[in-house]
């Protein structure tokens, strides 16, 4: 039997957008923006790039295969009308929208699906995101640079593409709708090789009209696009460049519409607390959650009583005033807006006397000697430092290694280097909103390898299995059992305490009275920071 | 003439050489593995060594920099790590508003310090060249980065009288170049008034007041042109100095040039831009010493190449 998903999702989530919206107000088409970033954007092929700036400039340049309804995490197909899994979770068949063109002029076709994720997996593109494709049946081959092909993809005809996995992967359709698997044209790209990224043809909303390195750059609208009515926006000006403070100063003046490096920590206060700022400013989740790893190999943190009490003896709402409350606390690895979030479970409550306690029954009633890894950047040593205050209430003396990014990153993935780092600044923001992706990195026992994410060294085999078998779990009628077989995961790990779960980070965009559609465009957990091709100007 | 100017050339380039080689052996010994960085974290072992391979960062390091000079030979400053575009590309994006900001901002620096430099030597030890000399040496020793934000704020935010930063037309460029200039203009200032106060002890300065000349005729045919030779070599000097305000300076105002990419190069390690910078700076600096010292040629015939 084959499930079939219809295109049809697409159109009533249309039609649920534009009837939450037409409640406030309707949208309209025209106008142009004004778009303010710091730093330089570091290039639009979707190949490559990988920054909270360029993602969703990239998502409005380009489409994949797959999508998400804007402002949430559910999967939608994007240039394919329609999708069927084979039974055996093997074999995705992509069905593709007909007569969707590129900015160039050229008719998307099934060859152009292939050529692109080749392009991607080849190692000679030096793709950030190969590695997500792995699962494609012929992927070793393309990786390791033998064969520019991957077998494991075919195209019956024009309008079909066959992709067949080497394992069932509940995650393939996320990684569908990654950037890395945005649908290229090859005459582009090989026109202007290296430099694809500064001249990006797409099918997507917008088209990139000019780009002056370092001042601006400039997208209009595709026309053509083969959403009706979308995007709203005729131009958006990107200028880059511009101090966040000044950007915010000159959003109060009204001369720009988005200030997209946020607000930065120093001025957070000022401007929450502003009664004009609160109606420009949007809060949002994201896929992210701070974390101190508990080396479970090095001694005397291989003992389960010793985590135990660290995960009490941490008081996370202060950690949460550190940063001017811009989180909320966490209780477990999952972040809230992640599937699988258990929101009955209580974790390890906030309890000095009680990890007290624990610490003596393990035989460290005097306390012990341990080091903090921190990266240097603000705020994190200042959060290391409230850390090693409360650890030092239990008898725990914590010395704080603040280091450069690059030198944590090595530590932590040395087995007996760090025995606890503080992951702020560096992990874990979801690459995609599936459970899956906060567990093998971070948690599974394929990252505790040397030189891997997993600094809690934390391997249990038997959790590995249970998410190889949550992730074979590919039917969309099996979904939600699966999310709840992900929560238990995660929870289960929790007894063994290889983390002190923190705080999950928030999101703040600002944007100028002007600007109208749902809050959670502006703060959407995938097209992030702004998702561009539903905003308006009102 | 010739002679001189080719040993100052040679210099130049074992000058260069020396740069290019420290910065290289500096961002060589950084922790930072740029495979690492371009493979992402999702990312094999095999393809990190794949990716690492392609850059040649397997090699030894002198064969790294070697490969580097030779590229360099070529006009050649690699791919970014993180932008992927040409070094050369990025930087040449840049040059304009740069230089643009550069000759404005010492321009400001000769106007302001020059005149207050003469100033305080024609009324030495009053209250008035006290108070001079006081506001240069706050001047040059101010952080950047307060300044250009206090300036932002004051003649920006609160009087309007220029826009918030950004590039474009003279309104754009007059606020960083004056907040530029008058940090800078106590070097000159301080140089010109003790260079003046020097000339003004000479004798053919006390023959030309004998003879009948009046003093402002003095002060601008005889002392002025004698106390502002020291002034050009300092501008090539200056040159340097100038660059480090820059990375600071249109950081804070938005101003496109060369320093905002080497300040953004720095925070996310991308190796082959501060090189690149790196060598440009060094070459701005080694070249505007070189023609400093050529015009002082020209500005005073007393000084002689031909046996030095």
């Amino acid at each position: 039997m084959q499930k079939i998903l219809k295109g049809f999702a697409l159109a009533a989530l249309a039609a649920a957008i534009s009837g939450a919206v037409q409640a406030q107000d309707t949208p309209k088409p025209g106008g142009d923006v004004i778009v303010t970033y710091q730093n330089d954007v570091a290039t639009l092929d979707p190949a490559i790039g990988y920054d909270w700036q360029n993602w969703s400039m990239i998502k409005s340049l380009f489409d994949g295969l797959m999508d998400y309804e804007p402002g949430t995490t559910n999967l939608v197909p994007d240039l394919a009308e329609r999708y069927e899994i084979s039974d055996d979770g093997l074999t995705y068949t992509f069905h593709l929208r007909h007569g969707v063109k590129f900015h160039n002029g050229r008719e998307m076709t099934a060859a152009d699906v292939k050529y692109s994720l080749e392009r991607t997996v080849n190692p000679k593109t030096q793709s950030p995101g190969a590695g997500f494709f792995s699962s494609i049946v012929g992927f070793d081959e393309a990786s390791s640079g033998a064969t520019t092909t991957l077998s494991g993809i075919s195209t019956p005809d024009d309008y079909t593409v066959e992709i067949t996995l080497s394992a069932p992967d509940a995650t393939f359709l996320h990684v569908m709708a990654l950037n890395f698997a945005s649908v290229v044209p090859k005459e582009a790209v090989e026109k202007w090789g290296p430099d694809f990224g500064k001249h990006p043809v797409g099918t997507g909303a917008f088209k990139l009209k000019d780009w002056a390195l370092g001042q601006h750059l400039t997208f209009v609208k595709n026309d053509d696009y083969y959403r009706q009515g979308i995007p709203y926006l005729d131009q958006i000006d990107f200028q880059i460049g511009q101090d966040p403070n000044v950007a915010l100063l000159r959003l109060q003046r009204g001369e720009v519409d988005i200030a997209g490096d946020g607000i930065p920590p120093a001025q957070f206060l000022q401007f929450k607390n502003d009664p004009d700022f609160q109606k420009l400013m949007v809060v949002g989740d994201q896929l992210h959650t701070g974390y101190v790893t508990l080396n479970v190999t090095m001694p005397p943190l291989d003992n389960l009583k010793v985590r135990q009490a660290i995960n009490m003896a941490i008081n996370k709402d202060r950690i949460v005033r550190v940063i001017n409350g811009r989180a909320t606390p966490a209780n477990q690895p999952l972040p809230p807006a992640m599937p699988g979030y258990d929101k009955d479970y209580q974790g390890y409550p906030y309890d000095p006397e009680k990890a007290k306690a624990l610490l003596e029954e393990a035989g460290f009633g005097d306390g012990f000697d341990t080091e903090l890894y921190v990266m240097n950047t603000d705020p994190q040593p200042r959060i290391a430092q409230a850390i090693q205050q409360d650890l030092s209430e239990i008898g725990i003396r914590a010395q704080i290694k603040s280091l450069a990014q690059a030198n944590v990153i090595a530590a932590g993935g040395e087995e007996d280097q760090a025995p606890m780092i503080w992951s702020g600044g560096m992990a874990w923001i979801a690459d995609f909103p599936d459970p899956s992706n906060f567990w093998g990195p971070i948690l599974g026992c394929e990252g505790a390898v040397p030189g891997g994410w997993n600094w809690a060294w934390y391997c249990n085999e038997k959790l590995d299995a249970e998410a190889d078998a949550a992730n074979a779990m590919v039917k969309p009628d099996q979904q939600e059992a699966r999310a709840e077989r992900w929560g238990e995961i995660f929870t289960t790990a929790m007894d063994d305490a290889p983390w002190v779960p923190i705080f999950n980070e928030q999101r703040y965009t600002v944007h100028s009275a002007r600007m109208g559609g749902e809050d959670a465009l502006y703060v959407d957990p995938v097209h992030v920071p702004v998702n561009y091709d539903y905003i308006w100007v009102k | 003439m010739a002679w001189y100017v080719t040993k100052r050339l040679f210099y130049a380039v074992l000058i260069l050489l020396g740069v290019t080689f420290i910065t290289y052996f500096l961002m060589y010994l950084i922790p930072a593995d740029p495979a690492r960085q371009i493979a992402g974290r999702s990312a094999t072992v095999e393809v990190v060594a794949n990716i690492r391979h392609q850059l040649g960062l397997d090699l030894p390091f002198y064969q790294q920099y070697l490969r580097y000079l030779g590229n360099l030979l070529q006009g050649d400053l690699g791919r970014s790590y993180v932008q992927r575009s040409q070094v050369s590309d990025l930087m040449a994006a840049r040059i304009g508003p740069t230089l643009q900001l550069m000759a404005a901002g010492i321009g400001v620096e000769l106007v302001i310090g020059i005149t207050l430099g003469i100033v305080a030597a024609i009324k030495r030890n009053s209250a008035l060249d006290r108070m001079l000399m006081a506001f240069s040496f706050i001047g040059v020793s101010s952080p950047h980065f307060i300044a250009a934000m206090l300036a932002l704020y004051f003649f920006a935010v609160k009087l309007g009288w220029f826009p918030l930063g950004g590039y474009g037309g003279i309104e754009h460029l007059l606020l960083p170049a004056i907040t530029l200039g008058v940090l800078g203009s106590g070097w000159y200032s301080r140089m010109v008034r003790s260079s003046m106060i020097d000339v003004l002890h000479q004798d053919f300065i006390r023959t030309a007041r004998a003879k009948g000349l009046t003093r402002v005729r003095v002060l601008l045919r005889h002392v002025l042109p004698n106390a502002i030779i020291p002034v050009i070599p300092m501008i090539g000097i200056d040159i340097g100095i100038f660059m480090s305000g820059l990375v600071v300076v249109e950081s804070v105002f938005g101003w496109p040039g060369i320093g905002q990419l080497a300040w953004q190069a720095i925070q996310q390690v991308d190796i082959p831009i501060i090189v690149g910078v790196t060598t440009l700076s060094a070459v701005a600096i080694v070249v505007g010493n070189l023609i400093a010292d050529i015009a002082v040629l020209f500005v005073d015939p007393r000084i002689d190449v031909k046996h030095s």
